[in-house]
């Protein structure tokens, strides 16, 4: 097996061949997950930690029962409302629990970098599960696989992304995937929502979403953040809705079987019509949760694949 | 006191512009004569500089002592140490503390902790406004007369143009140098990095370059309406040195300062989060790094500073964005300027002019100069002795340094306050 990383720290650090192995692996998860008897027993006796800082349901669940699926002991520390309200440090933080042995630690956090810092100072495999601004990487994976099954390949694609591209973690995971991976890669918004200097990514940038979307396979849309419209961002959300939010007309410049994407959850009526949504021949929105657990699941198999010849060795 | 003769030196004299070898001779604390090499000196105490540089001592503005509040960061004493490590004979502090020196008395209690355990020259500038908050302009006469050389509220911008137009007038009437840092504070809130790819990348809010050039074409705007001596702190872009330029040809009284650390780290030093790399303003592009080292080799930018900003290994070990900004420089100063040095981008003279020469000039200090009747404020140098750079080692209290196991290149021998030997490397 290549995969060689200790951590999963952000999509920078993969290589097309590392991606590959944790999809292929993630598609036999997507079977057994599919099964009544979902039990695996590859995580047995590890202990898995959740370590959210930031609010999370949907990423913090999938993590959960993927670690539960694989037989890992499965806990969740809620640092909101914890030691950090304290004072404690991260360091600190990070000191405490290697005392309790873990042998995977997710981490979300809302400082950009706050991940890397801590799986400097922990003797376990960490797992990003967002931080900041800058990546999260079981996102882009479980989009990417998505993206492979139904297009059936994950090159010479046309892939748009949509929205908030200056405050999203997705989005940069996501331009460093696929871009790994030789799509062709745009990205839409108003230049007050894109990073600055982003055309040096190797991406085409649109601020006409029409223009943007024309004869693209795959339209990918970001949560607009409600905090971004007191930042003067943007001018309102019935504008942006006009300008930018997917709707029929504006999908129809796109392919006729391009598929449609949202990292949940929606603001229907801000960034997306909700028909376009529940369009079951269009939307695999659903399937993008699905496919996150498996994605955990292969993530979490191939660290701890690592840990283990790491504590034998 | 006998007289010394440094015998057997390069001298390096920035007012003459020249690097040459030759002896000085030094009496009562003073330069009393330049020597060319054979000549004849009086009887003295010679010292051989085993035809090493010899070089009028830095004059550093801008470095920041923790006392009083912070002791445990750095005090007089460590500061002290450190500047007589790195060549540094005058140190000029910043009033950035907590409480900030914003009054007279706070003023004469940093004096007396200098005078007491500094070993060398320290000089103090003087909060701007009350608390550093640019509300209320500070005792400028007051502070003046307790021995403030300079007027700053350090890295805060005063953002009300009345309040930061009054202190400059008063300022003017007395004729007291501001010293400011040019940002435009709204621009540049909350910004850990210089916006571009690599700010992109990573992840971390940006500040545009332009911030500094907005900030300084009002200060500049500020100055022409006022007439104050005005010096900035730190100018570090391209965009903003046309500005600069033009202000310094319109006459004003204006003269510029940029840090140690933009001369020789770009923002890619930053890398994975390294907190230690992490100054305000943020370290910018290569481009502007290029930019910036040609402004001080024209003249433009007038003054070199170390920023010597001690922190804690608890303030730096801490997410990026949380992270505290600084890093301490009072002894890598002079080996990371080598380095434009060795890189032909400077030449020594050129070098001590912006370190030593200009700064004593801007705030009408003696020393900076090797002429007869200055303070024998010496460094005694070699300039391409290598060494690999050991936080641990340094004097400074805190150990924050960028330079942390790299290669350097320039080793401060022994420094001399007054002709009073206060450092000797063993």
């Amino acid at each position: 097996m290549s995969f060689t990383h200790r951590h999963l720290l952000g999509i920078e650090h993969l290589s097309p061949v590392d991606i590959g192995a944790i999809l292929d692996l993630a598609e036999t998860y997507v079977d057994l997950n599919r099964r009544t008897d979902k039990r695996s027993d590859v995580l047995s006796g590890l202990t898995q930690i959740n370590m959210f800082f930031e609010n999370s349901t949907r990423t913090q669940a999938s993590f959960e029962l993927a670690g539960k699926r694989l037989g890992a002991d499965v806990m969740n520390m809620a640092m909101q409302a914890s030691s950090i309200k304290k004072g404690e440090t991260l360091i600190d933080t990070a000191l405490t629990l290697n005392a309790m042995h873990p042998d995977l630690l997710v981490v979300r956090h809302p400082h950009s970098g706050a991940v890397d810092l801590l799986a400097q100072k922990v003797n376990c495999a960490v797992l990003n599960a967002g931080d900041g601004r800058h990546e999260h990487p079981t996102q882009a994976l479980l989009d990417a696989l998505t993206i492979r099954r139904a297009k059936g390949r994950l090159h010479r694609l046309s892939i748009a992304i949509c929205g908030d591209i200056a405050h999203s973690r997705v989005a940069r995971s996501n331009i460093l995937l696929l871009g790994k991976m030789e799509n062709r890669m745009r990205l839409i918004g108003p230049p007050t929502l894109m990073p600055s200097q982003v055309a040096e990514f190797g991406v085409e940038v649109f601020d006409d979403m029409e223009k943007g979307l024309q004869d693209v396979d795959v339209v990918m849309m970001l949560r607009l953040q409600r905090e971004r419209m007191d930042g003067g961002f943007i001018p309102s959300e019935r504008e942006y809705y006009h300008r930018y939010g997917l709707d029929a007309e504006k999908l129809a410049r796109a392919k006729d079987d391009a598929i449609v994407m949202h990292p949940g959850p929606m603001n229907r009526g801000v960034e997306i019509d909700g028909t376009i949504a529940d369009d079951i021949n269009r939307s695999v929105i659903q399937e993008q949760v699905e496919m996150g657990v498996a994605v955990r699941m292969a993530a979490m198999e191939l660290l701890a694949r690592n840990r283990r010849a790491e504590l034998a060795a | 006191m006998r007289d010394i003769l440094f015998s057997n030196a390069h001298l390096i004299d920035p007012e003459a512009g020249t690097v040459h070898q030759g002896q000085l001779l030094v009496r009562d604390g003073q330069i009393a004569a330049q020597l060319a090499p054979g000549d004849l000196a009086p009887e003295a105490e010679e010292v051989d500089c085993g035809g090493r540089m010899l070089a009028p001592g830095i004059v550093d503005i801008g470095v920041k002592v923790c006392e009083p509040g912070e002791r445990h960061k750095e005090s007089f004493r460590s500061a002290g140490l450190a500047a007589a490590a790195g060549g540094v004979t005058t140190i000029v502090t910043r009033p950035d503390t907590s409480p900030a020196i914003d009054n007279p008395e706070t003023l004469e209690f940093v004096s007396r902790r200098a005078a007491e355990t500094a070993p060398v020259n320290v000089r103090t500038m003087a909060a701007l406004t009350k608390g550093r908050d640019g509300r209320e302009m500070t005792e400028i006469g007051f502070l003046l007369d307790a021995g403030a050389v300079a007027f700053t509220d350090c890295d805060r911008v005063i953002e009300n143009t009345k309040v930061f137009t009054r202190a400059l007038t008063y300022a003017r009437s007395l004729g007291a140098l501001v010293v400011a840092h040019p940002q435009e504070p709204g621009l540049s809130r909350g910004a850990a990095a210089t916006s571009g790819k690599f700010a992109s990348l990573r992840g971390l809010a940006g500040v545009s370059p332009m911030a500094e050039r907005i900030g300084l074409d009002r200060d500049i705007g500020l100055v022409e309406m006022t007439g104050a001596r005005y010096h900035a702190d730190q100018i570090t872009t391209a965009r903003a040195l046309p500005a600069l330029e033009r202000a310094k040809g319109n006459g004003y009284d204006i003269t510029a300062g940029t840090s140690i650390h933009h001369l020789t780290l770009n923002e890619l030093d930053v890398a994975d989060y390294r907190t230690f790399f992490k100054v305000k303003p943020p370290l910018r592009a290569e481009e502007d790094r290029v930019s910036t080292v040609d402004a001080v080799r024209n003249g433009l930018i007038d003054i070199i500073s170390s920023m010597h900003t001690p922190q804690d290994e608890e303030s730096k070990r801490l997410p990026f964005e949380e992270a505290a900004s600084g890093a301490v420089a009072l002894e890598t100063l002079l080996p990371a300027a080598l380095r434009l040095y060795h890189a032909d981008s400077l030449d020594l003279a050129t070098l001590f002019r912006a370190i030593a020469l200009n700064p004593a000039r801007r705030l009408g200090l003696s020393g900076g100069r090797l002429s007869v009747g200055a303070p024998a404020d010496l460094v005694l140098f070699d300039p391409s002795a290598p060494f690999v750079m050991d936080r641990f080692k340094l004097q400074s209290k805190s150990k924050n340094t960028p330079f942390d196991g790299q290669r350097l290149q320039g080793r401060v021998l022994a420094t001399y306050v007054a002709g009073q030997e206060v450092y000797r490397k063993s």
